[in-house]
């Protein structure tokens, strides 16, 4: 009777240290922010992977990051609004270098990214005084998440839960079977270009509470994670957002009370479920995630060439 | 099945010249895909089988020249098995299902399209796989897929890019009657191959291609000796074995024909 009190006692306690930081606003909107931060990216980067288009998705954080900076320095009361349309033309210009070039696309994306990152640290070393932080910008913070931000967070994901939904086919298609979806009436360069803005929106939403250098970890930890727990397409959807607002929370939390910037608690969160996921599939899980970012294996049998 | 066709046309090509970037790799190309064709497109690889391919696809504009496709006309493409990316996360009934773009926008199949995919496959004899992940599958069982993921479509003409690469004797035979019996249902078929015996002498008609048309007919007017040196640049015999032509190659290495130790 008494281990019971006791333990009932230290649940209490507990449950107490988990209430505590409810009590500020700033922490319940940064706990919201967070959990659907992650739900959004761990959504998106199921088609970010499965394109093998990781590396466009840490080139634009970073595209972005530039935008958010001279945009904050040129029309400070807009800067989302600057940051968006810069990350949207970033976007689509990686996706047109991409798709053009035959030779060094990765070349160039890395170019055009990081040089816009490297103006975004030089605008923010000269003039950024107001707004976020140039700290809370690189690796997220909790603090200062405005209505503005969380509204906008809403909208975005509301528009990518529903772009997925009724482009669900086309984009399975696409993603699966570019060349056959073009030929079978899936329209794959506008819808490529819609869900290269939505990926530029889903950024730029999440990035005040992430972090541009770790967004792209949230793209892709999320997303392998289902992939070696799952054989299904739409399971791996689903997964994956409950891995990434597992990790917005979790990390959240872990944030508050290691006192350290949320987005790398967040993409330590969801390394550790990676690990876990990883310890408990093993070489299964592995051997599902090892062609992700690859598009077709050799068959091992040999091909009947003519005699 | 028919020789090289006297049905309606479904896509028409005149003094197509086709090519990417500053290289050309189909010259002065005229050819009639009809309805009631079975075509088999031969060459060496590089060619322009697949460029041939993509332009009755409508996938690749011609440099100069014309091309007529039949109004509202409903192609299907079954792609080379060594392209697909075998991990993807799908099962058979999903692949099948995501050709179905047109019209219905949910994600989830309705009652009327589950019926149609269960009727696909089990036309094509693969209903017990609809559960199972792709990469389960054997090599005619993928090809099976593709086809029923053509079918879904309803397709009148479909179009396959080497159908048998990567595939065992058995299922090339299993896929070369499959495409017969399609054949005969009224859909109009072109297939690239560089088999010659396992696929090419089986069809009704045959067109060699190599940066041009080299020869266009039936199997009996192109299996002959000059017209695949001038589409293959190797001499080849041809033999006659149960009424079906036999090309075989003419090794000048005396050690390849002993058999090199």
């Amino acid at each position: 009777m008494k281990l019971a009190i006791h333990v009932s006692m230290k649940g209490f306690a507990e449950m107490e240290t988990l209430i505590e930081p409810l009590s500020f606003a700033f922490f319940q909107k940064g706990l919201f922010v967070a959990s659907l931060s992650g739900a959004l990216l761990g959504f998106i980067g199921v088609f970010i992977v499965l394109r093998g288009m990781s590396y466009i998705g840490h080139g634009l954080s970073h595209s972005i990051f530039g935008g958010f900076a001279a945009a904050q320095l040129f029309a400070a009361q807009f800067y989302l609004l600057g940051a968006g349309l810069w990350g949207i033309a970033s976007a689509l210009a990686i996706t047109s270098v991409a798709k053009k070039s035959r030779v060094g696309a990765d070349a160039a994306i890395g170019v055009i990214t990081t040089a816009s990152f490297a103006l975004g640290v030089a605008l923010f070393a000269k003039f950024g005084n107001s707004g976020p932080s140039f700290e809370s910008a690189l690796f997220g913070s909790i603090l200062g998440i405005s209505v503005t931000q969380m509204v906008g967070l809403i909208v975005i994901s509301a528009i990518a839960g529903l772009f997925v939904f009724f482009r669900y086919r086309s984009l399975l298609f696409m993603t699966f079977d570019p060349d056959v979806a073009d030929v079978s009436g899936v329209r794959v360069n506008r819808t490529d270009a819609y869900l290269m803005i939505i990926l530029s929106l889903s950024i730029l939403a999440t990035l005040t509470v992430i972090g541009v250098t770790l967004v792209a970890a949230m793209l892709v930890i999320p997303a392998v994670v289902a992939r070696m727990l799952t054989d299904s397409f739409s399971k791996m959807l689903l997964i994956s957002t409950i891995v990434g607002t597992l990790s917005g929370l979790i990390g959240m939390y872990a944030s508050y009370y290691a006192g350290v910037p949320s987005g790398t608690m967040i993409v330590l969160v969801g390394a550790a479920v990676f690990g876990i996921v990883l310890a408990i599939t093993g070489g299964r899980g592995l051997r599902r995630s090892a062609g992700l970012d690859s598009h077709g294996e050799t068959l091992v049998v040999a091909p009947i060439a003519a005699r | 099945m028919t020789g090289t066709g006297v049905g309606p046309t479904l896509i028409d090509l005149e003094h197509v010249s086709a090519g990417y970037d500053h290289s050309i790799v189909l010259s002065d190309v005229t050819l009639t895909v009809r309805e009631d064709q079975f075509t088999g497109i031969v060459g060496p690889s590089g060619a322009g089988k697949t460029t041939l391919l993509r332009l009755l696809l409508g996938t690749l504009k011609p440099r100069s020249g014309t091309i007529t496709t039949a109004p509202d006309l409903r192609i299907a493409y079954v792609p080379q098995l060594e392209t697909v990316n075998w991990n993807f996360p799908i099962t058979v009934e999903e692949c099948v299902l995501m050709s179905r773009t047109q019209g219905r926008r949910l994600p989830w199949a309705s009652a009327a399209e589950k019926r149609e995919v269960a009727r696909v496959l089990e036309r094509l004899g693969i209903s017990e796989l609809a559960e199972r992940h792709i990469r389960s599958l054997s090599g005619g069982q993928q090809q099976r897929m593709f086809l029923a993921r053509a079918l879904l479509r309803n397709p009148q003409l479909l179009l396959l890019d080497e159908p048998t690469s990567g595939v065992d004797v058995s299922t090339r035979h299993d896929v070369l009657h499959l495409l017969a019996d399609l054949h005969e249902d009224g859909v109009a078929i072109v297939l690239t191959t560089h088999d010659l015996n396992g696929m090419a002498t089986h069809l009704p008609h045959l067109v060699c291609v190599n940066h041009r048309i080299v020869a266009d007919g039936t199997a009996a007017e192109v299996i002959r000796p000059e017209v695949l040196e001038q589409t293959f640049g190797a001499r080849m015999d041809v033999l006659e074995h149960l009424g079906i032509r036999v090309v075989v190659d003419e090794a000048r290495d005396p050690r390849i024909n002993e058999g090199v130790r």
